[in-house]
């Protein structure tokens, strides 16, 4: 009784067998003639459809071009990081130089706009100069402190276990200390040039960016396509940064940019407390210089604070631009 | 004819749980195995550590003897290198199993070109054939696109392709079909048993679904809470089923019974639910069991050895299979 039942199942196996068949010759006869059809029916939907490649990453870029407040930021960003380029050309000569009378306000003199500081130095070119310093130390120490929060964070979050447990603690370690008061204490045991102020701070600013990575590491762990890459007998290095890393991207992305506005004003409030390179002019040393005359010359303060402001709110909004474009939290169609 | 794969009283242990427990089966070269099993039996776990992929504090034991050498307890750089060149497995979700940044290209190219010595060039030319071997259509266009820009099928196609790269000798499908809707099933169904004749590789089809293992398995073990409780040809597996779990499979399979509407009554159901795999005693299928007898729930049942290959882990064989003789006829 069974069997005939089976039987009838066994007939629907011989069934399939050539139905499929027929499915998969198909193709393979149209493959010679393919050639020619798109040579001469040139745009076809095909086509349209190889154009897709990159819609994943066009999305995204239109989402960020969309956002008027991110693209308000990469131009502020951008003028900025064209002075700091052409400082040495609009400003030839040492900005701490004096050039002209002490206290000249902005407008007084026309071959110095912004006016000039106590010392008789040109506040333009402080300006323009500090920029200099400000995207270098803040750039470069996000750099470093991305470097080394990402491959501390990435073996954690990969390996877990005790080295994890080491790992965490240890970052917990840094993370309990006030980071400005630590800050203040490696720039004062070491010499205060722009390389230890650069160091310093990305050893303050390592933590947040370790603890990141190892939570999307922790996650995207466990993911099947990390899996399939283990069983096709991928080494751990290969995994961690072919596979993993390049998928937990968009949120340390989004953090850097929010890093280096930090790093930018951890630098001029050192450089306001006088921690700062002594030799370089920056913007923070500059409002620490203008502090005594806040009064009679508030412009000495302002103008330097209105770059720093102007400069991390530029980073911030792009922060948030690519926040928007590349969470996926807030795409629909993810 | 020398056995590609021996395993022999594998068991897997969680600490006190032991969701595997000293399973034993074998797998010629060339040969479709199927594993079948309800959610919780420990085919999964059993495929995984056919990989050496068990996680961390999960214990291994027993013997898998794979191609001469024991694959239990090899150092992981030796497992490294039977990964993916000589035991390959498919996944059952294709929509989750492709890297997202890369292209499907590339990430056949990175196997082709981890286990052989391959150029780019020719790593790319072989992923350009071994995308036409599982019939993706265009394939040298195909071969930049991203994995978002595939349908399921096609991204098992290409999951398929990037196992077979390096043409193993073992491939696993855990349950590589669950995903797709029938038709794709079928197709992709068809293809593995394609390659497996092309690339004379073993197939272990881990699957619950009985109708693609009476379709193309050559044979078929059957699994309850970790242990093995019957195995032999599917024809005979489903003609006769002894064990009274694979009858109870049976008789819950709509497929079965072609002549059988769910409207003349309701599908009959294996009562109860596979019970915690921890600490119990005599057969773990007992307390679902409709011919339990009292000396079940002190002795596990040993595999008995039947004529044709055939086993099973019940001793009430004759009287079993005179009972479901009697229920299909009534």
């Amino acid at each position: 009784m069974n069997s005939q039942k089976l039987g009838t199942l066994a007939g629907q196996a011989i069934d399939f067998a050539p139905q499929t068949k027929v499915e998969r010759d198909q193709p393979a006869p149209e493959a010679p003639k393919q050639p020619r059809w798109t040579h001469i029916h040139a745009p076809d939907v095909r086509a349209s459809v190889s154009g897709t490649a990159w819609r994943g990453m066009r999305r995204e870029l239109k989402v960020f071009l969309g956002n008027y407040n991110a693209l308000f930021g990469t131009a502020i960003l951008l003028l900025v990081a064209l002075s700091a380029l052409l400082a040495p050309l609009l400003f030839p000569g040492d900005p701490l130089e004096m050039v002209a009378r002490p206290f000249l306000w902005p407008g007084q003199n026309p071959a110095y706009p912004l006016g000039t500081d106590s010392m008789g130095r040109n506040v333009l070119a402080g300006i323009v100069h500090g920029a200099r310093i400000s995207l270098t130390v803040g750039l470069a120490a996000t750099a470093l402190g991305l470097t080394v929060g990402i491959a501390i964070g990435a073996v954690a979050g990969y390996f877990g276990g005790l080295i994890d447990d080491i790992l965490v603690k240890f970052i917990e370690i840094f993370q309990t200390i006030p980071s400005f008061v630590l800050l203040v204490v490696l720039v004062a045991i070491a010499q205060p040039t722009t390389a230890t102020v650069t160091i310093a701070i990305a050893i303050v600013s390592w933590p947040t960016v370790a603890r990141l990575t190892r939570a999307e590491f922790r996650a995207i762990r466990e993911k099947d396509y990390v899996q399939a890459a283990r069983s096709l007998g991928f080494g751990h290095a290969r995994i961690i940064f072919r596979e993993i890393l390049p998928n937990a991207l968009p949120p340390l992305i989004v953090t850097s940019s929010v890093m280096v506005a930090s790093a930018i004003l951890m630098e001029s409030a050192l450089s306001f407390m006088g921690l700062g390179d002594p030799n370089r002019v920056s913007w923070g040393s500059m409002i620490g210089a203008g502090r005594d005359v806040i009064r009679t010359a508030w412009y000495l303060t302002a103008l330097p604070g209105l770059a720093i402001v102007f400069t991390v709110l530029s980073l911030n909004l792009i922060g948030d631009g690519l926040n928007d474009a590349l969470n996926p939290r807030f795409s629909e169609d993810r | 004819m020398a056995k590609l794969l021996e395993v022999s009283d594998f068991s897997v242990g969680f600490g006190a749980a032991q969701p595997v427990k000293g399973v034993s089966f074998s797998a010629n070269p060339g040969e479709m195995l199927a594993i079948v099993g309800e959610s919780g039996s420990g085919k999964s776990l059993t495929a995984l550590g056919l990989m050496g992929l068990l996680p961390r504090h999960a214990k291994a034991g027993g013997q898998i003897r794979f191609d001469g050498r024991d694959l239990v307890g090899l150092r992981e750089r030796d497992l490294r290198r039977i990964r993916g060149r000589d035991i390959a497995m498919i996944f059952q979700e294709p929509m989750t199993s492709l890297n997202p940044v890369l292209t499907i290209g590339d990430q056949i190219i990175e196997v082709l070109r981890i286990h052989e010595d391959l150029s780019r060039r020719q790593a790319r030319e072989r992923a350009i054939a071994l995308l036409d071997l599982v019939s993706i259509p265009e394939a040298r266009r195909r071969i930049d696109e991203y994995p978002h820009q595939l349908s399921g099928g096609m991204r098992q196609r290409v999951m398929i392709a990037i196992a077979v790269a390096c043409n193993p000798k073992l491939l696993i499908a855990d349950e590589a079909t669950t995903a797709l809707d029938v038709t794709i099933q079928a197709q992709v169904l068809q293809l593995l048993d394609n390659l497996r004749v092309q690339l004379n590789m073993a197939v272990i089809l881990i699957t619950h679904d009985l109708g693609i293992v009476a379709q193309w398995a050559d044979r078929v073990v059957v699994m309850y809470a970790g242990r093995k409780i019957e195995e032999g040809l599917p024809g005979e597996v489903f003609d006769r089923p002894y064990h009274p779990y694979t009858n109870g499979l049976l008789s819950a399979s709509p497929r079965l019974k072609a002549d059988y509407h769910y409207r003349d009554g309701p599908l009959s159901e294996i009562p109860g639910s596979i019970v915690s795999a921890a600490g119990e005693k005599g057969c773990s299928f007992r307390p679902r069991c409709p011919v339990a007898r009292p000396s079940c729930a002190s002795v596990v049942p040993q595999l008995i050895a039947l004529p044709a290959g055939r086993q099973v882990a019940c001793p009430y064989v004759p009287a079993i299979a005179e009972k479901a003789h009697v229920a299909s006829v009534g």
